[in-house]
């Protein structure tokens, strides 16, 4: 087996890798959580609470796989593997350090926004399958909010792109050897973060399945493994987006020489993962209609006059 | 539209800094079975029956607990031995009804019965959560050190006859006319 970009070697690890690392989350969220809430959180399980994840695995395997009787059961089943598949995929064409990687596409950062919007099919028929009023809602919501969040997440990303002259990830992180896109773009990235999370609905943005107000949402009827891709999916999701910030605002895998790249890649994006859980701990959920009308009315114009002047810098030097 | 945003903005990057700060804070959880957390003696826990400093049963089996008791789970049978002292033939508490109120500890007239900080009271077969009175007797006085009902009480028994309890005047003579 060689090691380079799509090998075979390269692919499994990598799958396995970004599987494990998301069942993980569940302990890290958790522990981080209660962390910033005094309190300790999962501690009793193995070392730290490790095993927390295999106890919650075995217990979501064992679980009862229900499908009411009033679901549209070829949906309601395909729905789960739809979010996983989508997320998954567009893992392969992140770059994650030089030689490690699935597939150097020159479409990248289409391919992902591309594969965001086919998750959004994956809640819209799990609320239209699951024939219930709370993942009816759940999934209405869902979809438009990430059908709207994708729009300026695209635009937002298209300064970067414009810099870096390419659509390549790869390329873009090469493009960022003299300084991080963070800088140049410091408006393109505070979009992509905030698109990022309604993208992948985690809090504050979590509105298609608040709890407080329609149950789980567009997985209300879901349990044992199906409920337990959904929950995987999200956190799936939540490392998307943080590899993907590092990749298009923080330099990828770049940083001194002492560490490997894959190293600093890892770091990078841990970071963005721990940020992401403490706006969860920190920031309450908008309303609906808040949460709309700060996309259209000032996300959408601001990430457009982000990319007007980013042009119109490029074009004038 | 700029206050607006600025408020938004700094008050979100406030709170975010607020809620991280509370990483260096020492966590509130008591790791309860390795710590022991602390339980306030007047904490109502397991109740137990208490003996007189002399070392006899204070229960007069009077029966006052088991009607105060909101979920009856006293029962007791009230027996008398030669002495003329009154005490329960069997005295039981289901503890898996017992709602640890204290309200039998209220009733009591002799400080018998009293609630303990004690509350390790998991089993696994639900019949072992029915207490008879040997489990529920201890050794020693409870919460009240020298109270001793016979002794302040005007009920005579073996060898301290009316009017000889501490504090209690002789029996009137309601036959004499004398003052």
């Amino acid at each position: 087996m060689n090691w380079e970009v799509g090998s075979g070697l390269n692919i499994g690890v990598i799958l396995l890798t970004v599987i494990i690392v998301a069942a993980m989350l569940i302990w890290v969220e958790r522990r981080l959580l209660s962390l910033w809430q005094e309190r300790l959180g999962p501690n009793r399980v193995g070392p730290f609470g490790l095993l927390q994840v295999v106890a919650d695995m075995i217990k979501i395997f064992t679980k009862e796989d229900w499908v009411p009787p009033f679901a549209d059961k070829f949906s309601f089943v395909l729905a789960p593997a739809i979010i996983m598949v989508a997320i998954l995929l567009s893992f392969a064409v992140v770059p994650f350090a030089p030689g490690v990687g699935v597939i150097d596409s020159n479409i990248g950062v289409l391919f992902v926004l591309a594969m965001a919007s086919i998750g959004a099919y994956s809640v819209m028929l799990a609320g239209l399958s699951s024939d219930n009023k709370y993942a009816l809602l759940g999934s209405l919501r869902a979809a438009a909010q990430m059908i709207s969040y994708e729009v300026f997440m695209g635009v937002s990303l298209l300064g970067v792109v414009a810099l870096s002259g390419s659509f390549n990830l790869r390329e873009i992180v090469l493009a960022q050897a003299d300084g991080w896109y963070v800088i140049p773009q410091f408006v393109g990235f505070i979009i992509f973060l905030i698109a990022g999370i309604a993208e992948s609905h985690r809090l504050p943005f979590d509105i298609p399945e608040a709890e407080q107000e329609i149950c789980a949402g567009y997985h209300t009827e879901y349990s044992g493994m199906k409920f337990g891709m959904f929950f995987v999916g999200e956190y799936l999701g939540l490392v998307l987006i943080s590899s993907l910030i590092t990749v298009l605002f923080f330099g990828g895998w770049m940083g001194p020489e002492f560490l490997p790249p894959i190293i600093w890649f890892v770091i990078k994006s841990s970071l963005f993962i721990a940020f992401f859980i403490l706006l969860r701990a920190a920031i309450p959920r908008p309303r609906y209609d808040q949460l709309m009308s700060y996309g259209w009315l000032f996300l959408l114009p601001l990430s457009l006059l982000n990319l007007l002047v980013t042009g119109a810098i490029i074009l004038s030097t | 539209m700029l206050k607006l945003i600025q408020d938004t903005l700094t008050s979100q990057i406030q709170t975010l800094w607020l809620v991280f700060k509370h990483a260096f804070v020492k966590a509130d959880t008591v790791q309860y079975p390795e710590e022991a957390p602390y339980m306030s003696p007047r904490w109502r826990g397991r109740i137990i029956l208490s003996r007189d400093p002399d070392g006899e049963e204070r229960c007069v089996a009077c029966n006052l607990c088991a009607c105060a008791c909101p979920v009856d789970c006293i029962a007791l049978q009230k027996a008398e031995d030669d002495d003329g002292r009154w005490y329960p033939e069997f005295f039981r508490i289901n503890f898996s009804r017992c709602i640890m109120c204290g309200f039998c500890e209220e009733a009591c007239p002799t400080n018998a019965i009293q609630l303990t900080p004690d509350f390790e009271m998991a089993e696994y077969v639900r019949q072992d959560m029915v207490w008879e009175k040997e489990d529920l007797l201890i050794n020693g006085t409870g919460k009240y050190h020298d109270y001793n009902f016979y002794r302040v009480a005007g009920k005579s028994i073996k060898g301290k006859d009316k009017g000889e309890a501490l504090n209690e005047a002789g029996p009137v003579n309601v036959r004499s006319l004398l003052p």
